[in-house]
């Protein structure tokens, strides 16, 4: 249903090219019915009575006909390939764009990859529907009744017959659809297992190699290998069972209206030309039932498709801007967290709990913590990813919640742990953060990051192309410019979430050096799992399952804080302490 | 049936770039003439089974075909019967001509061609028999068209499951090496899409193609027997639907070619904008974006739009050929009836095989499309396939018994490229029990020595040896049976926990598991899960953490009890205080083993027995940490830099 309810929606804005479409479909049909009937004319008129003349001039008129069946077809492909393909657009646009608003909270429960796919493949799916429906689909329907009704025409008696064979294949059809879209589906299934045991197979391919693991990985494969053959095959055999049992029932549904009508000609009930009009009938009316099964045939992938898309277009943003957002008027960028508590929905556990602290500008302050303690979704809370589930964060003694997204975004340089980079070159991924740097702005930044030896190497320097994930890149590198684009921004608030894991410990010594010069008033957290990365923070908070254990100097933790104790030991060694 | 640019886009494994390049722009003639050859060549196992499917084929095309032909008779039938009735009783043939001549009737032409029987009307008997005769031949004939289905529905599924079956035997022959050079989104996109692709095509194509063309010649032959002069004019269709269809093809491929390079545009922009979400957001880049895509999102509705409207109009062109010559079927035989050339069951099963004439070629026409798309994946394929292979163990390749550990490096040479030699004349020995720390900045190239050491990759000159023996002497199977190794990007696959940690021995019993993970103080976390070691871990194991990861691809070299530990980078991910315990239990793992470490930690650094210190791909230094120190060299100056003021401000 979700199909059809996203076609009336989406179909709304061209309903006058839908109409004329199918206006377009019925002249095609109704000419395309009317045809035999001027074959029976000229062999009852023409033929049977030797009137040459008859047949030429009818000849003619069929041509002309013809013809215009031809422009009429002609017409209505330019109008269906208008809409689906305008439809298609539309929903693109319209799935984009609600992506673009969603919170990290929307992005997390589809996964990135889901969301591609549904933007992508998914609407693919329902334009090349739409153009297969309006072409096609709609034309069965109106040439099946068609034939019914020029079939009764010609003879109501003959068309008994119809009451066999059409409800006989409708019986076929049905029952071989409910046999075959079950397996459809499991087809699918073990399709997608396939590709994901590849899938693994690609990316994991040291590991089996290091844990000689390939017989292993090959049972696998052929394991679901010859489960997805076999109902492969299953599907296939039920299909090639549909074209001969629809053929066969036509063929002698044709030997019947032979012999009856034999009968009503014999009595003089009916003209011989009729036959073959009626003939003619009966195969548009099985070209009419086979348009519908192929058609039938594509509905359960273009409905799943529909549920796709139509799941992305239901969520209600779970971050927006308030209506009536607030603008401080001073901005110096203190970050206040006020008994901040989160748990991510459908969680048992809060990941923070009751965090109050406050960062000052131009100051930088460091949180460390093991895994899972909580410091990348307290990194956050800030731009508002997440909102805390009670307490509030303030920047500036503003609610962030009262604040426009655009603008509280707009006063933070965000580094991710992830280091993505956009397709494009260098400067791109920069000015992307800022659109008018100019050259020296970037070089400046690239220096900062300490990127700039490895970008002056480059072919084209700052017109090195970058591909699309920054995977032409190292690792370090990649963060590297990373950091280079959050420098460039100049935000009132840095955050660094764990981006300094790739550079080694000399490269990143001197990007914090140069760092703290660009950064010296500007508010900065970094997260990090080194120690040696924040030694020189001015304070220093640290997260154990979600609550701060410790915050103050290095010095001051060093005595005062068990946790961080333990953290150093364990990364600079006992005499380190 | 209509499908996209490229059938590849049908559905998506998501990948990298290479996810776009399913079904690219159309090959050159070329290369699809050899892709077919070699799908051909394929098909050769199952040959006498195809040449069993073209005879059961033929046979019920044939019956098929010959059925209008009994039909036209049978119309025949009812027309004289029509026609006898309505003469004299007792009347000749000749008389009946004379006697309608008399009447001036135009009938009188018509009966040259046929048998009347005066003063009888439609004889049943010989109705009845000859519609039994066209009743048998369909039936039969759906069987036959049936069997043939069902043979080659055989034939396709065998030869793809055969081809699947073999890409993925080749993904375990291929050297390290073409995975580190070929994006794994093209790889995979390869042996998923495409294949795909390819068991589309032989699914729909195979069976309709034998069908379409035997109806052609039997229907073919059939016209010609009933009348040349009209198959000559049927014939006349042929060249001009071809015409016809190169002419829109032509045009619509360009169009299709536009629609497919603007696909790739706006996928790529929409996987980069979703996958960098948090950024655009956050650098107020939503509005550009936005803007971006919407140009692009257009650029792309218009080549999409033109290229279904021109291949549309195949169609409707088709039709209108195949209606021009049923009204020129209709008018000339009408004609050729009326002067007796013909009879009245002859022009009618005629225009029934008129019909069953085009059909076919239409059939054939777009499947056009199909085949061209999925020749372009088959050809993908064959590529993949044919890509070189790592050269097999030789032939009676000792295994390693009671292994120890010693690994002795001598005159290593190594280079990935050709011109760009990076190891050379590398010498080390280290004795069981030892343990080597590789160091050096980021990007020196660390891993090329994991690679040599598990033969990812093979040395170019020089030898490494393995207690004792030429590693390349052994298979590669003893070889990194020996190794254990913990990567720093952990690969976990969609399974439950156990299965995951199991990975490390091969039929480990639960015990076994949970005690690996114990000591790799995975446990505790493990139960936390809702399933503990049954949870299932999704594709990209994102239900779990980095650090937890980590932990399971420990406890997974724990369980696999190597005798030589590789470990790179091990605990980077892993949080500070679980690598308090870890760390024991990696001492406690790393006692009696030999061991490489990729190592960033100071501990590690300074008690290792060798310290191999690289830069720029190349192995600059190596010696113990008191040797290298008093060298005052390379390493002297990464310590300096890396730990000692670290050092003396925590001290």
């Amino acid at each position: 249903m979700t199909l059809v309810r996203m076609m009336l929606t989406r179909l709304r804005p061209y309903r006058w090219l839908v109409a004329i479409v199918l206006g377009l479909i019925v002249i095609q049909t109704v000419l395309g019915l009317y045809l035999p009937n001027l074959t029976a004319d000229i062999i009852n008129n023409g033929i049977a009575k030797g009137d040459v003349g008859y047949i030429w001039r009818t000849g003619a008129w069929m041509l002309a006909l013809t013809l215009l069946s031809g422009v009429a077809a002609v017409i209505a492909t330019y109008f269906a390939s208008r809409t689906s393909m305008g439809v298609g657009r539309d929903l693109r646009a319209t799935v984009f764009s609600r992506v673009m608003r969603f919170s990290a909270r929307d992005m997390n429960s589809f996964g990135t990859a889901s969301l591609i796919t549904r933007n992508t493949n998914d609407v693919q799916q329902i334009q090349i529907f739409l153009q297969m429906a309006l072409t096609l689909m709609v034309a069965a329907p109106i040439m099946m009744v068609g034939g019914v009704i020029m079939a009764i025409h010609e003879d109501a008696t003959l068309s008994l017959l119809l009451v066999v064979a059409v409800p006989l294949m409708a019986v076929l059809v049905l029952t071989m659809l409910f046999v075959a879209v079950p397996q459809f589906k499991s087809m699918q299934v073990k399709i997608d297992r396939i590709n994901q045991v590849l899938r693994e197979q690609i990316t994991g391919v040291r590991v089996i190699r290091a844990f000689v693991r390939g017989e292993d990985e090959e049972r696998r494969f052929a394991t679901a290998n010859a489960s997805l053959t076999a109902t492969g095959l299953r599907v296939n055999r039920i299909f090639v069972l549909a074209m001969p049992a629809l053929m066969g029932i036509m063929n002698l549904s044709s030997v019947a209206v032979l012999w009856f009508g034999g009968h009503l000609i014999s009595s003089g009930q009916m003209p011989i030309g009729n036959l073959t009009a009626f003939l003619a009938y009966i195969m548009q009316i099985l070209m009419s039932v086979l348009l519908a099964v192929v058609m039938v045939i594509l509905v359960p992938r273009a409905q799943a498709s529909a549920e796709r898309i139509a799941a992305v277009e239901r969520v209600e943003p779970a971050t927006t801007s308030p209506q009536h957002p607030i603008t401080p008027s001073h901005s110096m960028g203190i970050v206040e967290f006020r008994n901040v508590s989160f748990g991510y929905p459908g969680g048992e556990d809060l990941v923070l709990r009751d965090l109050s602290f406050q960062i000052q500008p131009g100051e930088t302050t460091a949180i460390i913590g093991g895994t899972g303690a909580g410091k990348t979704t307290l990194l956050n809370l800030v731009p508002r990813f997440f909102d805390p589930t009670s307490g509030a964060v303030l920047i500036d003694g503003i609610d962030v919640r009262d604040r426009a997204l655009e603008e509280l975004w707009a006063s933070i340089g965000l580094v991710p742990q992830q280091a993505y980079l956009f397709g494009g070159t260098v400067a791109d991924n920069l000015r992307f953060a800022a659109e008018d740097a100019n050259d020296a702005d970037v070089w400046h930044a690239l220096q900062v990051a300490q990127a700039r030896d490895f970008v002056a190497t480059m072919d084209g320097q700052l017109e090195a192309p970058i591909d699309q994930g920054g995977t032409n890149v190292s690792g370090g590198q990649r963060q590297r410019l990373a950091i280079a684009r959050a420098v460039i921004k100049r935000p009132l608030i840095y955050l660094f979430d764990d981006c300094f894991s790739a550079l080694d410990a000399t490269t990143d010594a001197r990007l914090r050096a140069q760092l703290s010069a660009e950064t010296r008033n500007a508010t900065v957290v970094i997260v990090a799992q080194r120690v040696s990365t924040i030694l020189n923070a001015d304070r220093i908070i640290v997260l154990d399952d979600g609550a701060v254990v410790g915050s103050g100097t290095h010095e001051q933790l060093m005595v005062s804080c068990d946790e961080y104790r333990e953290i150093v030991v364990s990364q600079l060694g006992e005499n380190a302490a | 049936m209509m499908r996209g640019p490229g059938g590849g886009h049908g559905r998506g494994g998501f990948g990298g770039p290479g996810r776009m390049a399913a079904a690219g722009p159309p090959k050159s003639a070329k290369d699809l003439w050899r892709a077919l050859r070699q799908l051909v060549a394929r098909l050769r196992p199952d040959r006498w089974r195809i040449a069993a499917a073209a005879l059961i084929g033929s046979t019920g095309v044939g019956m098929l075909v010959a059925a209008p032909r009994i039909i036209g008779n049978a119309t025949n039938l009812l027309f004289d019967g029509l026609i006898g009735k309505s003469l004299p009783a007792g009347m000749t043939q000749a008389q009946a001509e004379a006697y309608l001549r008399l009447h001036h009737s135009p009938l009188a032409q018509l009966l040259t061609g046929t048998t009347v029987n005066p003063g009888h009307g439609i004889d049943f008997n010989q109705l009845g028999v000859s519609l039994g005769v066209i009743a048998l031949l369909y039936l039969v004939g759906a069987f036959f068209s049936w069997a043939q289905g069902y043979i080659m529905a055989g034939v396709a599924q065998r030869t793809v499951s055969g081809m699947r079956r073999d890409v993925e035997a080749k993904l375990a022959r291929l050297p390290l090496q073409y995975f580190d050079s070929h994006p794994h989104g093209d790889v995979l996109s390869r042996v998923t899409n495409d294949i795909d692709n390819v068991t589309t095509t032989l699914q729909q194509g195979l069976s309709q193609l034998l069908t379409s063309i035997l109806t052609i010649l039997g229907v073919l032959a059939m016209m010609l027997w009933i009348s040349p002069l009209l198959a000559l004019i049927s014939l006349v269709m042929v060249p001009m639907s071809i015409g016809v269809t190169f002419l829109v093809a032509r045009r619509s491929q360009k169009q299709f070619t536009s629609q497919w390079a603007r696909t790739g545009t706006v996928n790529s922009l929409v996987e980069q904008t979703h996958t960098g979400h948090a950024l655009v957001q956050v650098f107020g880049r939503s509005r550009r974006t936005l803007e971006e895509f919407d140009r692009e999102n257009q650029a792309l509705y218009e080549p999409s739009f033109r290229a279904q409207f021109l291949s549309g109009l195949i169609q409707p062109a088709m039709m209108f050929l195949s209606n021009l010559n049923y009204v020129a079927i209709a008018v000339i035989g009408g004609y050729l009836t009326v002067n007796g050339a013909m009879s009245l069951g002859d022009i009618q099963a005629f225009i029934q095989y008129s019909r069953q004439f085009t059909n076919p070629i239409m059939q054939i026409a777009s499947q056009m499309n199909l085949l061209q798309s999925g020749l372009a994946s088959a050809e993908r394929v064959f590529e993949f396939l044919a890509a070189d292979e790592e050269t097999p163990d030789s032939a009676g390749a000792p295994a390693l018994l009671a292994a120890q550990g010693r690994v002795v490096l001598e005159n290593v040479s190594f280079r990935y490229q050709p011109d760009k030699p990076l190891i050379q004349d590398f010498d080390l020995d280290v004795y069981p029990g030892e343990t080597v720390a590789i160091v050096g900045p980021t990007g020196a190239g660390k891993t090329t020595i994991v690679n040599l050491l598990m033969r990812f990759y093979e040395i170019d000159g020089g030898h490494i040896y393995l207690d004792g023996v030429d590693a390349h002497e052994l298979s590669r199977a003893s070889v990194r049976q020996m190794f254990g190794m913990v990567l720093q990007d952990t690969w976990l696959f969609a399974g439950s926990v156990r299965d995951n940690i199991a990975y490390g021995k091969s039929g480990a019993s639960t015990d076994e598991v949970v005690a690996a993970a114990k000591a790799a103080h995975a446990d505790h976390f493990v139960r936390t899960l809702p399933h503990g070691y049954d949870t299932v871990l999704d594709e990209d194991a994102s239900n779990i953490s980095a650090g937890e990861r980590q932990l399971l691809t420990i406890a997974r070299a724990f369980l696999s009890d190597p005798t030589i530990l590789i470990l790179d980078e091990a605990t980077s991910n892993v949080d500070t205080r679980t690598e308090v315990l870890i760390q024991e239990a990696m001492a406690r793992l790393r006692h009696g083993r030999t061991s490489f470490v990729i190592a960033h930690r100071l501990s590690t650094i300074r008690n290792a027995d060798t310290i191999v210190v690289m830069n720029s791909g190349r192995i600059v230094e190596q010696g113990s940490h008191a040797e290298l120190m008093e060298r005052r060299g390379f390493y002297y100056d990464l310590y300096a830099s890396q730990f000692a003021n670290a050092l003396e401000e925590v001290s």
